[in-house]
C-alpha cells in the first residue's frame, strides 16, 4: 500500500528534477545569446569598449550566479541519487 | 628594480616550495588522508591550467591591441562549463566507466580501441602542443629579461634550458612515480592548485593596484579606458563568434584540459561546483585585463611591449614586491601548464605509440616474461624529456619573436580538430572508425596547410602563399577555393572543421562498424542508461595464472593480486585465481586500461587469450539475451496482473462463500424449526386423538384430524421443494418442451394464485408471443414470483405489475411490486439456495423459491434477474421465443 501512496510525491520530485535538467541545458544557450548581443550595437560603431566591457562582465556575472543556483540544486539531487540513478530525460 | 639574483633566488625557492607541496600531498595520498585533495575546490583550481602564461601576460597585450576580443578566450570555456549537464557530465561519466587515460584514449576506445586513431590524435596533440610549450618557455625568459636590464645580461637561452630541465624533473618525479591505475597524480594536482591561487592573487593584486593606486579609482579607470587608443570597440563579428567557439572547443579537447577535467576527476559531482566556480575564476582572471591594458598604454613609453604590462607597470611605479609577485604568478602559469601538458602527452605517446610498437615487435611471450611495467614507465619518462626538449628546440629555432605569440590560437585550432570525433563519438552511435579517421585526417591536413605551415616564416615559400602550389590558385593556403579576404584564423577554422565534420559524417554513413566499435559506441552513447562495461570477451581456455603474471607486470604485484582476489571471492572461490570468464576478463581489461590505455590493454589481453575478442555472433547473442530478458519481464508483468485479477476474484468468491455459509447455518436452524413445528402439532394432536378416543366429540375430532392433515401437507410441500431443487440441480429433471403462448401461461399462473391474498395484479404489454418452453415449469416460476409478492409486499394495498415485451429472440416479463424492495446488500444473495429476504418469520417458506426459479429458467434457456430501481421489488424473466416467432420478430 505505502509505495502506491508515495508515488505522486516521487513523481513530483522527478518532474522537478527533469525541469531542472532542462534549465541546466538551456543555460549555455542563454549565455550564447548574452555574449552575442554586443555584436548588435558594436557593429554600427555605437559601443565604446568601456561600456561594452561593463555589459559583458555584468552578463558574465549574472550567468555565473544562475549557474550557481542551478548547479547547487542539481548537485543535491545527484547526491540524493548517489549518481547511480538512470538518466532522467 | 630588484636584483636579478633576487628574482632567480625567489624563483628557485618557489620551485622548491612546489616540490615540497607535491611531495607532502603524495605522502598524504598514499596514507589515504588526502580526501580534500580530491574535493571540488582542488578540482576547480586544477582547471586553471587553462590560463597559461599566454593568458596571464598575453591577455593584457591582446586587449591593448584588439580591445574586448581577449574575453572570447574565456567566454568559450564559460559556456562549456555552464552547460556541464549536457556535455561534460557525459564526458566524465564515460571517462570514468571506461577508464579513459587521455583524449587519444577516448577517441581510440570509442572507435573500437583503434590504435590508428589513438596514434593520429597523439600526433595531432604533439604537433599542436609543442609550440605552446615553447611559448611558455619564451614567456618565462621574457619576464626574466624584464628584471635583467642591468649590465650583466644573463643568457636567456640558458634560463629557458634550465626551466625546461627543472620542469622535466618535476614532472618525472611526481608524474611517473607509479603506473597509477586511475592515472591520478595527487602531488601534481596539489602543486597546480597552489599555483592557481598564486597566479589569481598576483593578477588581482596588480589589477587592484593599477585601478585604485595608479588610476585613482574605478570611475577614473573608466574614463582612462574611454580616452585610450582602444576606446572604440571595433568588433569583428566573425572573429568574435569564431574565437568563442574555438576557445570552448579547445577547452574540451586540449590534452592537458582533458587530463584535469576527466582523468583526474574523482567524483562526477565536483562538476556541479566547477560549473560556476571555474567561470568565476576566469571572470576574476580577466576582470582587470582591460584597465591594466588601458592604463599601461597611457603610462608606459611608446613601443613598450604590452604583453609585459603586468610586470612593467608595477616596476615603473617602483612596486618591486608587487612586480616580484606578478613574476611568480606568470611563472606559475607557465610551469603548471607545461607540467600537465607533458604528463598528458607522455601518457598518450606511451599508450598509443610506444606500447603498440613494443607489443608488436617483441617476442610472442613478451607479456609474460618481459617487464611491461618498466617499459611503460620508461616510455613515459623518455616522452616527457623528449616533449620538453622539443619545446625548447622549437623555442630556439623560432627565435622567440612575434611569430610565437600568435601560436596560441593556431594551436587551439589544431586541437579543435578532435572535437567532431569526440562529439560524434559521444552522441551518435553511427559514428565509425573510418569516419573518425577520415574527418581527423582531413581536418589535420587543412589546418596544417592553411594555418600551421604559414605561421612559420619559412614554412611555405612565398610563391605558394601568393598563387598556390604549382600555380593552382584554388589551393592557396589563405584563400582556399578562391575565397580570400577572410581573417586567416577564421578561414582555416571554418574550412578545416567543415571538412572534418563532413569526413566524419560521410565516412560513417558509408561504412559498417566492427562489432567492437558497435559495442563501444553503445556503451558510450548510452552511458547513462546501461551499466558500464560492454561484453568484449568470449570465455576462452586461458589460464588464469598467465593473466595474473601479466597483470602483475602492469599493475604491480599488490594491486594485481587484490584485483584477482576480489574477483575470486565474487565467484565464490578461494585463493587468487578466479575463472577467466567474460565478466572477469572485462573487469581486468578495464583495470589494465587505466594504466596502459584501452587499445593496448585490449591488445595485451588479446595476445594471451588468443584473440578471443567479440564476434558478430556474440553481439547478436547479447542482443538476443537482452530481448529475451525484456520478453521475460513483460511476461512476468502480465502474469502478475493476471494474479492480481485472480486474487480479486478469489476474494469476492470467498466473501460470497462466507455469507453463504452464514445463511446456510441460519437456514438449517430454520428448516429444523420448520420441520419441527408441524411435527410437534401433528404429534400432540394425534396424541389427543388417541388418548381421548372416547371422550372427544366428533366436531373436535374432525378439527384435530384437519389440523394434522394441514400440517402434513405443509411438510410434504417443504420436502417437495427440496426434492425439486435437488433434481433440478443434478440435471435429472425431464422437461416437456413444447410451443406455448406466453399469455396462456401467465393466465394459468395468475389463476392458480387467485384468492391467496389481496394483491391487485395489473398486466400490460404484448403477451401474444409463442414460446418454446415447458409451460408447467414456466407457470411454476410465475406462480412463485406472484406468491413472493404476496408474502413480502407489506403495504396496505399491494399491487403487482406484470409487463411483458419482446426483446431480441426472447420474451421479457417483468414482475414489479410496490413494496419496499430488496436492500442492495441482499440483492446478490436472493437467488441462492436457503436465502430468504428480510424477516424470515414472515416468509413462511423455506427460502428455496427463487433458487428453484433460477434453476428452472436456466434449464429452459432463459434467465431471471433482480431489476433494481423500480420503486419496489422487481424481477425480470427472459424466456426464449419459438423459432417461428424469432423470425417474425426479426
Amino acid at each position: 500500500m505505502s509505495p502506491l501512496k508515495e508515488l505522486p510525491f516521487l513523481e513530483r520530485t522527478s518532474y522537478r528534477r527533469r525541469r531542472l535538467g532542462d534549465a541546466a541545458r538551456l543555460l549555455p544557450v542563454l549565455g550564447m545569446v548574452l555574449f552575442l548581443l554586443p555584436l548588435m550595437w558594436a557593429s554600427d560603431g555605437a559601443g565604446t569598449t568601456a561600456r561594452s566591457g561593463l555589459y559583458l562582465f555584468g552578463a558574465w556575472g549574472g550567468l555565473i550566479a544562475l549557474s550557481f543556483a542551478i548547479s547547487l540544486r542539481l548537485a543535491r539531487i545527484v547526491r540524493a541519487e548517489d549518481g547511480t540513478g538512470p538518466e532522467g530525460d | 628594480m630588484p636584483a636579478f639574483d633576487v628574482i632567480l633566488g625567489a624563483c628557485v625557492l618557489y620551485a622548491a616550495l612546489l616540490f615540497v607541496i607535491a611531495f607532502l600531498a603524495e605522502r598524504l595520498s598514499v596514507r589515504g588522508r588526502a580526501r580534500w585533495l580530491r574535493g571540488p575546490v582542488v578540482y576547480t583550481l586544477s582547471m586553471s591550467i587553462y590560463c597559461t602564461a599566454w593568458t596571464f601576460y598575453g591577455a593584457v597585450g591582446y586587449a591593448a591591441r584588439s580591445g574586448l576580443e581577449f574575453a572570447t578566450i574565456y567566454l568559450g570555456p564559460t559556456l562549456v562549463l555552464v552547460g556541464w549537464w549536457t556535455l561534460l557530465r557525459k564526458l566524465v561519466r564515460v571517462g570514468r566507466s571506461q577508464r579513459i587515460t587521455s583524449v587519444a584514449d577516448l577517441i581510440s576506445s570509442r572507435f573500437g580501441k583503434s590504435n590508428l586513431l589513438g596514434g593520429l590524435v597523439t600526433l595531432l596533440a604533439v604537433v599542436a602542443t609543442t609550440p605552446y610549450i615553447a611559448l611558455q618557455l619564451q614567456s618565462v625568459t621574457l619576464s626574466f629579461a624584464v628584471f635583467s636590464d642591468g649590465p650583466q645580461a644573463p643568457d636567456l637561452n640558458a634560463i629557458a634550458l634550465w626551466v625546461a630541465a627543472g620542469l622535466a624533473v618535476f614532472t618525472i618525479v611526481f608524474g611517473t612515480r607509479r603506473l597509477d591505475a586511475n592515472e591520478r597524480h595527487d602531488g601534481i594536482v596539489a602543486a597546480i592548485a597552489v599555483e592557481a591561487v598564486v597566479k589569481l592573487l598576483a593578477l588581482l593584486a596588480v589589477g587592484l593596484f593599477v585601478v585604485f593606486t595608479v588610476a585613482g579609482g574605478p570611475a577614473e579607470t573608466f574614463r582612462i579606458i574611454d580616452a585610450s587608443p582602444i576606446a572604440e570597440w571595433q568588433v569583428q563579428p566573425g572573429r568574435w563568434v569564431g574565437l568563442t567557439f574555438l576557445a570552448g572547443a579547445a577547452f574540451l579537447c586540449l590534452p592537458r584540459m582533458f587530463q584535469v577535467l576527466v582523468v583526474e576527476n574523482s567524483d562526477e559531482r565536483h562538476l556541479a561546483t566547477a560549473s560556476w566556480a571555474f567561470p568565476l575564476y576566469l571572470f576574476a582572471m580577466s576582470l582587470f585585463t582591460l584597465p591594466i591594458a588601458a592604463v599601461g598604454l597611457g603610462r608606459m613609453p611608446e613601443g613598450a611591449n604590452p604583453d609585459l604590462f603586468v610586470l612593467t607597470l608595477p616596476l615603473a611605479e617602483n612596486q618591486e614586491a608587487l612586480a616580484l609577485f606578478a613574476f611568480l604568478g606568470g611563472f606559475s602559469s607557465a610551469t603548471s601548464m607545461v607540467i600537465v601538458a607533458a604528463i598528458a602527452l607522455a601518457t598518450m605517446i606511451s599508450n598509443h605509440v610506444v606500447m603498440p610498437i613494443w607489443l608488436r615487435s617483441g617476442p610472442p611471450g613478451a607479456l609474460v616474461s618481459g617487464d611491461v611495467r618498466h617499459v611503460a614507465i620508461r616510455a613515459r619518462r623518455v616522452s616527457i624529456v623528449a616533449i620538453l626538449a622539443l619545446g625548447y628546440a622549437y623555442y630556439r629555432l623560432s627565435g622567440g619573436g612575434e611569430a610565437l605569440a600568435a601560436i596560441g590560437l593556431i594551436s587551439f585550432a589544431g586541437i579543435a580538430q578532435i572535437l567532431p570525433a569526440m562529439l560524434g563519438g559521444l552522441f551518435w552511435r553511427g559514428a565509425t572508425r573510418v569516419g573518425a579517421a577520415l574527418g581527423l585526417g582531413l581536418g589535420l591536413l587543412i589546418w596544417g596547410w592553411t594555418l600551421f605551415l604559414p605561421s612559420f616564416a619559412t614554412g611555405l615559400p612565398q610563391a605558394v602563399m601568393a598563387s598556390g602550389p604549382f600555380g593552382i590558385d584554388l589551393l592557396r593556403p589563405q584563400a582556399l577555393f578562391g575565397i580570400g579576404g577572410v581573417d586567416p584564423l577564421l578561414h582555416a577554422l571554418i574550412w578545416s572543421l567543415l571538412f572534418n565534420t563532413a569526413g566524419l559524417v560521410i565516412g560513417s554513413l558509408l561504412t559498417f562498424p566492427s562489432p567492437m566499435e558497435r559495442l563501444q559506441g553503445a556503451a558510450m552513447v548510452n552511458v547513462f542508461r546501461t551499466k558500464p562495461g560492454a561484453r568484449g570477451w568470449q570465455s576462452t581456455h586461458v589460464e588464469a595464472e598467465d593473466l595474473l603474471v601479466m597483470a602483475q607486470r602492469i599493475l604491480g604485484p599488490t594491486e594485481a593480486q587484490a584485483v584477482f582476489r576480489s574477483a575470486a571471492i565474487r565467484q565464490g572461490k578461494a585463493g587468487y585465481l578466479p575463472d577467466p570468464d567474460q565478466e572477469f576478463l572485462e573487469g581486468l581489461e578495464r583495470e589494465l586500461a587505466g594504466s596502459v590505455g584501452g587499445a593496448t590493454a585490449h591488445a595485451m589481453l588479446g595476445q594471451i587469450t588468443g584473440g578471443g575478442s567479440v564476434s558478430v555472433e556474440e553481439l547478436m547473442r547479447v542482443a538476443d539475451e537482452t530481448a529475451q530478458i525484456m520478453e521475460y519481464s513483460a511476461r512476468l508483468e502480465a502474469q502478475s496482473r493476471e494474479l492480481a485479477r485472480t486474487a480479486t476474484q478469489l476474494r469476492e468468491a470467498n466473501e460470497k462463500l462466507t455469507r453463504l455459509s452464514v445463511q446456510k447455518d441460519a437456514f438449517l436452524s430454520q428448516i429444523s424449526h420448520e420441520l419441527r413445528t408441524p411435527m410437534t402439532s401433528i404429534r400432540s394432536f394425534s396424541e389427543l386423538l388417541r388418548d381421548g378416543a372416547g371422550t372427544l366429540d366428533p366436531e373436535n375430532r374432525a378439527r384435530f384430524a384437519g389440523i394434522i392433515q394441514d400440517e402434513a401437507e405443509r411438510l410434504t410441500r417443504l420436502l417437495d421443494d427440496l426434492l425439486d431443487l435437488s433434481v433440478l440441480e443434478s440435471g435429472q429433471v425431464t422437461l416437456r418442451i413444447e410451443e406455448a403462448q406466453l399469455a396462456d401461461v401467465l393466465d394459468r399462473a395468475i389463476q392458480a394464485c387467485d384468492g391467496g391474498g389481496p394483491v391487485m395484479i395489473e398486466r400490460s404489454g404484448r403477451a401474444e408471443m409463442r414460446l418454446r418452453t415447458d409451460p408447467d415449469r414456466l407457470a411454476q416460476v410465475f406462480i412463485n414470483l406472484v406468491t413472493n409478492c404476496r408474502k413480502y409486499c407489506r403495504v396496505d394495498t399491494p399491487r403487482l405489475r406484470i409487463v411483458s415485451r419482446l426483446s431480441g429472440d426472447a420474451a421479457e416479463v417483468d414482475f414489479i411490486d410496490n413494496g419496499p424492495g430488496i436492500p442492495a446488500t441482499e440483492q446478490q444473495m436472493i437467488f441462492e439456495k436457503f436465502a430468504r429476504g428480510g424477516d424470515s418469520r414472515a416468509a413462511g417458506g423455506a427460502g428455496l423459491g427463487l433458487a428453484i426459479c433460477r434453476e428452472i429458467l436456466g434449464r429452459l434457456g432463459g434467465s431471471i434477474a433482480y431489476l433494481p430501481g423500480q420503486g419496489g421489488a422487481a424481477f425480470r424473466v427472459r424466456v426464449p421465443l419459438a423459432q417461428r416467432d424469432v423470425h417474425a420478430a426479426g
